[in-house]
């Protein structure tokens, strides 16, 4: 669907989270709110972390933010769901330049895996666009996707995530995200 | 490299084709994109003897030629429902058996095995991509436009996806409709 214009002829794009106690029927209640508001979704992620439920939804629509989280504050009647509705300022978004590159790691679980090598990425200029990370009984694994920018030395860096990696006692891969084209 | 498996041995009646047995100059069309009923439409059967059909083969191979990275072309993709596509592998680095450029009419798959994913993308879905499994190995039967001949390709590897990604839209479905899970989907990150 088209980003229909309001009355006003202004369409707002909000950012809402929906997060709690997982049961079934979460999405089919919040997206039918939604739709009655005129509210469109437009991209959106929602995974269970921990068993617990958790989406995130990017939307446009020209109802009001007071509109919207009283239309969906049914959800969070029984006290077991969090909901949050803020309005996103419209950016001009860059082209994606640079390439794309998956970092896989897994080990024994211990503060600091996540936050020591996304470092690594950050200090290249690297922008994780992805991330996911499970821990399983004593197994923590993360992977990220993330976008470099042509002049980092990627070899480099491979070898310095290396060197944190092995300083955390968990293997850490860096490999091209290859796309056929077909 | 003593793991790497010997390539199948091409077809030769294929590896030999050339689209210049078709004796008309190709026209490049338009391509079309997602959404589009006609990428959602099952092709119909074709005749690869008609005038049409043979015209609409040399189309298909001047419209990839033109196409930077374009190794295969259905017939839907130029809004034709048609059964009939073309590919051409050929130099691709992720290639093994390759069988230069050839179009095939009503080709089906007969056998296939030894599944892998990895992540493709299409000209009709320019924006994205996403994760597919696939048979690494597979027999594919069609006909050859003009003579319609009935041959059979045996490939693997690069080829192999290829075949499958194009037969896949003679059959009304694009790799949107066979991705892995919720989360193989991905942002397109390279413009070619």
């Amino acid at each position: 669907m088209d980003r229909a214009l309001g009355e006003n002829g202004r369409v707002t794009i909000y950012a809402i989270t929906v997060l709690g106690h997982d049961r079934p029927g979460i999405i089919a209640d919040a997206t039918g709110r939604l739709a009655a508001l005129g509210v469109n979704i437009e991209d959106s992620s929602m995974t269970r972390l921990r068993g617990h439920f958790a989406m995130t939804l990017v939307c446009a629509g020209s109802a009001a933010n007071a509109e919207i989280s009283a239309g969906l504050a049914p959800l969070t009647a029984d006290g077991t769901l969090t909901v949050t509705v803020f309005e996103l300022p419209e950016e001009e978004l860059g082209a994606e330049e640079g390439a794309a590159y998956v970092l896989t790691v897994h080990g024994g679980d211990r503060p600091g895996i996540v936050s020591s090598l996304t470092a690594q990425i950050a200090a290249v200029g690297g922008n994780i666009t992805d991330l996911t990370t499970r821990l399983a009984g004593e197994l923590y694994v993360v992977v990220a996707e993330l976008d470099l920018p042509s002049a980092v030395d990627v070899p480099a860096l491979g070898e310095a995530i290396g060197r944190v990696a092995a300083g955390l006692g968990v293997e850490a891969t860096l490999r091209p995200v290859e796309a056929d084209e077909l | 490299m003593s793991q790497q498996r010997s390539a199948a041995p091409p077809s030769g009646r294929v590896a030999g084709w050339s689209e210049a047995e078709l004796g008309v100059e190709g026209r490049v069309r338009d391509v079309v994109r997602a959404p589009a009923e006609v990428l959602s439409t099952p092709g119909a059967e074709v005749d690869p003897r008609s005038p049409e059909a043979v015209q609409l083969a040399a189309d298909l191979i001047a419209t990839m030629r033109v196409s930077p990275g374009c190794v295969g072309l259905a017939a839907d993709q130029v809004r034709v429902a048609a059964r009939m596509f073309c590919v051409d592998v050929s130099g691709h680095p992720k290639a093994r058996t390759q069988h230069g450029t050839f179009v095939l009419c009503n080709a089906e798959i007969v056998a296939a095995s030894r599944n892998e994913k990895a992540r493709e993308g299409c000209m009709s879905v320019p924006d994205l991509t996403g994760d597919v499994k696939r048979a690494t190995r597979v027999t594919v039967r069609g006909q050859l436009p003009l003579t319609g001949e009935e041959v059979v390709v045996v490939t693997d590897a690069f080829e192999a996806r290829c075949l499958q990604h194009e037969i896949d839209h003679t059959n009304g479905l694009v790799f949107l409709d066979r991705v892995a899970g919720a989360d193989a989907i991905h942002p397109r990150k390279t413009y070619l």
